[in-house]
């Protein structure tokens, strides 16, 4: 499903944020990418969501190349990936209803035939009760709930999320990631940005650890930590 | 396509609303918007109230045509008819020597002087009317021509204040435009300031829109409407001012109509003329946010 073949990224300035990166993760899978602040993970997602373009090297991204996504066709590439960020970025001038029907609105969907796949996307996120709320009005954890909800409303088969629970407490966290693991029973691959490690070790996922822009050698290999 | 139009109907109204929520601000905007669209609207209506003023001295257009005078009076009359007949003459009428004579006598108080002359020094004269759809460049051509003939001696126009009077209406006209243009150009530049900053408020929002797949014409779209709201609006205004002005002014005008005796009146904005204000507050409105989304929203990319 996603593919890093080589990749480097440099930054103007001259930080090198990825090295020379290969890396895979198949089809279905919920792979965790762990790391110090600073070692390229934000960066791997941000190439992956064409935020930002590979220095070299090619990122492949459910077949494609995301080389030959021209600047023009980026909204329509983006609309494949459902993305969940540590802030949320949700609209705070809306209600949590019109926040998740956005990207089906966005791909040119009606409002009524919206709603009818907005509900089930609450559903799953628990917060069905609450589609009339103003979002600032929910808690950290809730507010979470709405965006992995708009990012799963359009059924991407690829979900990515940098730092879902860095402002949540252990026990939200660890029903943020329930969550996600659900999505994933169901198909749908998942790449996740965090360092939340002992986190990660209860749900039993592949973990990927960068160190300075590299694949930490020690995590590749599980045996070595036995 | 229903679909489209359910979108567009959609945006616009999410648009209408936001300027609702700020009604003073808008109602600047919109205010500005009016009057810039009112001058050039109302100055028209004052040119067009000269132009119908000036209308009634049409008879003004005549010219006289002096024979010479050993042209004898059988000869004029045949002259007179024979120039009748041409398409770009109206009406020709004769005035004999003896007639001009008689007249000059009466009206002059110089009888007495006028008996010491042995003959008649006066020519006879054909005053000429140009046919109504005579232009002022084919009324020249005209008076050159008869001004040629053997028979005619001088021709002798009275009226060319009436045509510099024409001309005046017409620089005035002209400069209207130019002025009206130079307006217009100053309401783009009004309502893409408004939208820019509009833009620049709502940054965080376009970024997160774009951010999960919304292409620039979908983030555009908002804004576009609210230039279109700000010229509709603006525009509506405007007639609504022009009409207030006009309901102003009718008590004077009629004053004045009824000192002259005359038909002066200030016509009324018709229904298509304030439907082209608006069209054209739409319309700038329009280019305006285009420009300012044109050139705004490409920045705006997700961090």
């Amino acid at each position: 499903m996603i593919r890093f073949e080589d990749v480097t990224k440099r930054f103007a300035g001259g930080h090198e944020a990825l090295s020379r990166l290969s890396l895979s993760v198949d089809k279905g899978e919920m792979v965790f990418v762990t790391g110090h602040s600073g070692a390229g993970k934000s960066t791997l997602l941000r190439l992956i969501a064409l935020i930002e373009r590979p220095t070299s090297g090619q990122v492949i991204v459910d077949g494609q190349n995301t080389r030959r996504v021209k600047r023009r066709k980026i909204p329509a590439y983006r609309r494949q990936i459902g993305m969940v960020f540590q802030d949320h970025k949700l609209l705070y001038d809306r209600p949590v209803f019109d926040n998740v029907a956005l990207p089906l609105i966005i791909a040119g969907m009606g409002y009524r035939e919206a709603g009818r796949r907005v509900r089930p996307a609450l559903e799953q996120v628990g917060l069905l009760q609450k589609e009339k709320r103003n979002p600032a009005t929910l808690s950290a954890g809730e507010q979470q709930r709405v965006g992995i909800a708009r990012a799963i409303v359009s059924r991407p088969k690829l979900l990515i999320a940098d730092e879902p629970t860095g402002n949540l407490d252990p026990d939200l966290s660890l029903e943020v990631m329930r969550i996600f693991r659900r999505f994933n029973e169901v198909g749908v691959t998942v790449l996740i940005a965090s360092h939340d490690i002992a986190l990660i070790d209860k749900l039993g996922c592949r973990r990927i650890e960068l160190d300075a822009g590299r694949i930490a050698p020690a995590v590749e290999d599980p045996e070595l930590w036995e | 396509m229903i679909n489209w139009l359910l979108r567009h109907a959609g945006t616009s109204a999410g648009s209408f609303v936001r300027l609702v929520r700020q009604p003073f601000a808008s109602l600047m905007i919109i205010l500005v918007i009016a009057v810039t669209l009112a001058i050039p609207a109302s100055l028209n209506l004052v040119v067009r109230a000269a132009q119908s003023v000036s209308s009634g001295w049409e008879n003004a257009l005549d010219f006289s045509v002096y024979l010479r005078r050993d042209i004898a009076e059988p000869d004029a009359g045949k002259l007179a008819q024979l120039i009748g007949q041409r398409a770009d003459v109206a009406s020709v009428r004769l005035i004999t020597a003896n007639e001009a004579l008689a007249e000059f006598r009466a009206q002059s108080g110089f009888g007495a002087a006028l008996d010491q002359l042995s003959e008649n020094p006066l020519p006879h004269t054909l005053v000429v009317r140009p046919s109504a759809a005579s232009t002022s460049a084919s009324i020249i051509l005209l008076q050159e021509e008869l001004g040629n003939l053997p028979e005619a001696d001088i021709v002798q126009v009275d009226t060319e204040w009436v045509q510099r009077f024409h001309a005046i209406l017409d620089i005035v006209r002209r400069a209207i435009v130019i002025g009206g243009s130079l307006l217009g150009v100053a309401i783009i530049v009004i309502i893409g300031n408004t939208i820019r900053l509009d833009i620049q408020n709502r940054r965080e929002e376009i970024e997160v829109t774009k951010l999960i797949g919304a292409s620039n014409a979908f983030v555009r779209r908002p804004f576009l409407w609210s230039g279109i709201w700000y010229g509709l609006l603006g525009g509506l205004m405007a007639v609504g001012l022009v009409y207030y002005g006009l309901y102003l002014l009718a008590p004077s005008v009629s004053r004045l109509a009824g000192l002259y005796q005359s038909g002066v009146s200030v016509t009324s904005l018709s229904l298509n003329e304030a439907l082209a204000v608006i069209g054209i507050g739409m319309a700038l409105g329009l280019i305006g946010s285009w420009f300012a989304a044109a050139r705004h929203m490409r920045r705006i990319e997700p961090r």
